[in-house]
């Protein structure tokens, strides 16, 4: 569904984004994770459209979008929520998300009645009425998310999308989100929350400092080495190993 | 040789002419970087561009025919008293209306400036009147020949104070504690407070002097301009077209600037017409704002 | 308040406005009225761009002039008649706005670079209208004759000397449907794609880009749109006074009524531009009455005030008249409930 091929982004001296590759497949949800700084974010606006790479190609759905416009990729059927939400204030919930719907209908009565639905879908559908500024950090990732979808997306690239939420509002999020896959919908996340990058991804790509230095299931990659020392630091794989190697041996002795 | 277009003439004219336009242009450009020297200092520190710059040149202006009308103070000496009352009465107006009524959002501040300076044009036509009211020096026609121009005094003591004051502010900015917090404040507002800088007074100080420039131009140009209510928003255009041309925030920026623009009008004017001459002010502001909104000089800032 | 109170609300206010003749008779009242609804409609055309668009103009007073102007040219020049000039004033006009619009979007100004440049466009032209002496007839402005065949009229546009009724009444009742046209005009836009579209731009540029809104196509509709609502006032004012000149035409005067009666009255509502300028005006009104005999009939009284309430509305009420009164309503009504 989605091809990234070998695309690079600098600013001044720095690679934000040097020759990454990948590929997210049709139906699944692959997620993208690294630590902080590792140009996640700006791997994102370089597919949808906000950033136009220095070099390489972006690919959705067999066609090249590379240098197009963000809102004529949004019509495509990619879209994107932003890691710093950033919801229409002064408009109520229900506006909100009807604004999205507005992509695929032209009648201001649908695009409500799609915006109730899909409020309804994310459960928001007793906040229809309230404004989007007064809406909780939850409310307002969870606004992100509904107006998103009523873009009726084929792709969608979910920013730190369970950023600031509880362990209760993760969980509701999730199921969420494996509903929206299970609609026929391809997903695409940044996320730093492990628990919801093991349970919800198919496959895992890691970034650090602008590269991917291992991709794969989710179990896999989390367990290599140069992952570890990627969030951990230099060194920090062996010292993690020793620790288990000792504890291990201190089991089968104790056994 | 003359060209004619649609009711405006075009002529050639001789070395020594456009030379002598060209002179005069760098005089007239000192008195505007001096009045772009405040609105670039005040958009370099509080990131809005100040609307009621105009009005209160304007208004400084009057201060400065009054004090010689009713008291007969020198417009030179009228400097010692304006320039801190400007400080003064700038500081006043950030810190309680302009600060207060923004709610700190650049769209309501742009607003609020408006409406301050319709308030000030207004008050000013009410009191005042729309009539020009002009000083006279003994000393205003009095100058040097330079052959290809003639050189009034007012106009020499234009381009010396725009620089020593340009100077003065620079030692200002480098050297003291209240320049340095400015400097701060305007790289990175939460930063500075975070070190303990009170930055709404720094927003009113720095409005003050930007209001002190603009109280000393009034000054520099009493003497050759004549004062009416709405010459403010004759020089409101002009001291953006400076700023934006030299670059938000720079002073060597708005320097340059004006001395540029001061030399174009009076070309412009020499070979359009008086009123013709004005739209190269426009033109070359259009065509920064959209080609090099930066400036020459200024930084990339959102 | 429910949207069929709001709409009961504002039929019976139209009909009111529409039969005022029948009752008014006083020609000071009846200026007041035309002159108020003339602002109305001036300040609608900057509500669009800068209201709903949030994109604030300070030179409006751009479009004001060109439709003006085209009108009294074509008249003038070429003997077209009103009715049909006024199209070319319309498109003309918008034509001036889709340059102003594709110069500033396309480059990405916004904010106070936006303002600017509407500014140095406005003052650009006053310079051009009083220089191209050969287009435009300079500082002269440009005069109407005028026509004193009561049969000619209505297709001259004149009224002055058509009959009674005509005469007191007849641009009350022009301004009166222009307004009604251009209100109606943007009450549409409120519940059409477009208006949502504008609305999420003014409120977010980027999320609405990336929800698929063409960001510059929408902000260039509105312009144009701004532009031909302003223009209609143009048209109406060269009719009734049946002259033109540089500076009516482009001078600042006219940027800034056009923002004031939005801002006051309540940015991004369709009655914001009426209720601010009702509220203005009958503030300006009041005050020349009481202090008028004080202070003498000096210019400037009138903009200063206008000023201050600008501020204190800014300061104090952001959603301006409009928003005052759905608190109040809000306020009434839960008390009721509760």
């Amino acid at each position: 569904m989605l091809e990234v091929n070998a695309v690079c982004k600098k600013f001044g001296g720095l690679n934000a984004v040097s020759a990454t590759s990948l590929v997210v497949p049709k139906g699944k949800i692959v997620s993208l994770i690294g630590p902080n700084g590792a140009g996640k974010t700006t791997l994102f606006a370089l597919i949808s459209g906000f950033l136009k790479p220095d070099s390489g190609r972006v690919y959705f759905d067999g066609k090249d979008i590379t240098n197009e416009r963000p809102h004529s990729i949004c019509r495509q059927g990619l879209v994107r929520t932003f890691q710093v939400v950033q919801p229409f204030a002064n408009l109520s919930v229900k506006e909100n998300i009807a604004v999205g719907a507005h992509t695929r209908l032209a009648k201001r009565a649908d695009a409500l009645a799609k915006a109730t639905e899909v409020a309804r879908l994310v459960g928001m559908e007793k906040m229809l009425k309230q404004s989007a500024g007064s809406l909780t950090i939850a409310g307002r990732k969870c606004l992100e998310l509904a107006r998103a979808l009523s873009t009726e997306p084929k792709l969608l690239l979910l920013d730190e999308v369970m950023a600031g939420l509880n362990a209760t509002e993760i969980q509701e999020i999730v199921k969420i989100i494996n509903g929206i896959r299970d609609s026929g919908v391809t997903i695409f996340l940044i996320e730093h929350v492990m628990q919801a990058v093991m349970s919800l991804s198919d496959y895992t790509y890691v970034l650090n400092q602008g590269v991917i230095i291992a991709d794969g299931e989710p179990r896999e990659v989390t367990s290599n080495p140069a992952v570890i020392e990627a969030y951990l630091g230099h060194g920090a794989a062996e010292r993690i190993a020793a620790i288990r190697t000792v504890s291990s041996r201190k089991e089968t002795a104790d056994a | 040789m003359t060209i004619d277009f649609l009711g405006i003439s075009l002529q050639s004219y001789s070395w020594q002419t456009v030379l002598g336009s060209s002179i005069s242009g760098v005089f007239l450009g000192s008195i505007y970087a001096l009045v772009a020297l405040g609105l670039t200092l005040i958009y370099g520190v509080l990131h809005i561009i100040n609307f009621a710059h105009g009005s209160l040149l304007m208004l400084a202006m009057y201060a400065v025919f009054f004090l010689w009308n009713i008291l007969g103070i020198d417009p030179y000496l009228a400097m010692f008293i304006v320039v801190p009352g400007g400080f003064l009465f700038g500081y006043a107006l950030q810190r309680t209306v302009i600060g207060k009524a923004g709610h700190g959002k650049d769209e309501i501040t742009l607003l609020v400036m408006l409406g301050v300076s319709i308030v000030m044009e207004n008050t000013a036509l009410f009191f005042f009147t729309a009539t020009d009211r002009s000083v006279r020096v003994p000393y205003d026609l009095d100058g040097f020949d330079l052959g290809v121009t003639y050189v009034v005094y007012p106009e020499i003591a234009a381009l010396l104070g725009s620089l020593l004051i340009t100077l003065v502010l620079w030692f200002f900015m480098s050297y003291t504690d209240t320049g340095k917090a400015i400097r701060a404040v305007s790289k990175e507002r939460q930063g500075a407070r975070l070190v303990g800088i009170n930055v709404e007074h720094i927003f009113a100080v720095s409005f003050g002097i930007g209001t002190a420039c603009v109280a000393a131009a009034a000054a520099l140009l009493v003497p050759t301009y004549a004062v009416h209510p709405q010459i403010g928003y004759l020089f409101v255009l002009i001291a953006f077209t400076v700023v934006v041309l030299g670059g938000m925030g720079s002073f060597v920026g708005a320097l340059a600037g004006g001395l540029i623009i001061g030399v174009t009008e009076q070309l412009g004017r020499l070979y359009l017409g008086e009123s013709l001459g004005l739209i190269t002010i426009s033109v070359i502001f259009i065509i920064v704002l959209l080609f090099r909104p930066t400036g020459l000089f200024g930084s990339k800032s959102s | 308040m429910s949207n069929r109170v709001r709409l009961i609300g504002w039929c019976t206010f139209l009909v009111m406005l529409s039969l005022i003749p029948l009752f008014i008779t006083s020609g000071r009242w009846i200026d007041f009225l035309e002159m108020t609804m003339f602002v109305a409609v001036l300040g609608q055309g900057w509500n669009i761009l800068g209201g709903y668009g949030g994109q604030y103009s300070f030179g409006n007073a751009l479009f004001f002039g060109t439709g003006a102007y085209i009108q009294a040219l074509l008249q003038f020049k070429f003997g077209l008649s009103p009715w049909f000039s006024l199209w070319f004033a319309l498109a003309g006009t918008a034509l001036v706005g889709a340059m102003v619009g594709y110069l500033s979007f396309r480059y990405g100004l916004r904010g106070s670079y936006f303002a600017l440049i509407t500014l140095a466009f406005a003052e650009a032209f006053h310079v051009l209208s009083r220089s191209l002496t050969a287009i435009t007839e300079g500082g002269h402005g440009v005069q109407l004759t005028l026509n004193q065949n009561p049969d000619q009229a209505i297709s001259t546009f004149q009224f002055n000397f058509a009959g009674e009724f005509l005469k007191a009444y007849g641009f009350y009742y022009t301004i009166f449907s222009i307004m009604l046209i251009a209100f109606c005009a943007v009450w549409l836009m409120e519940r059409s794609r477009f208006g949502a579209q504008l609305v999420a731009v003014r409120e977010n540029e980027d999320s609405a880009e990336a929800l698929g809104i063409n960001t510059f196509r929408v902000k260039m509709g509105a312009i144009c749109f701004s532009a031909s609502i302003t223009a209609m006032a143009g048209v109406y004012y060269t009719q009734k006074f049946l002259f033109i000149e540089p500076g009516i035409a482009y001078g600042p005067a006219k940027s800034v009524e056009a923002l004031f009666a939005p801002i006051v009255g309540g940015l991004g509502t369709v009655i914001g531009p009426l209720l601010g300028s009702f509220f203005i005006h009958g503030v300006g009104e009041i005050t020349k009455e009481m202090i008028g005999h004080v202070l003498g009939n000096r210019p400037g009284v009138d903009l200063i005030l206008f000023g201050v309430i600008l501020v204190l509305v800014l300061a104090f009420l952001p959603r301006g008249l409009a928003g005052l009164v759905e608190d109040l309503w809000k306020r009434i009504f839960r008390g009721r409930n509760a």
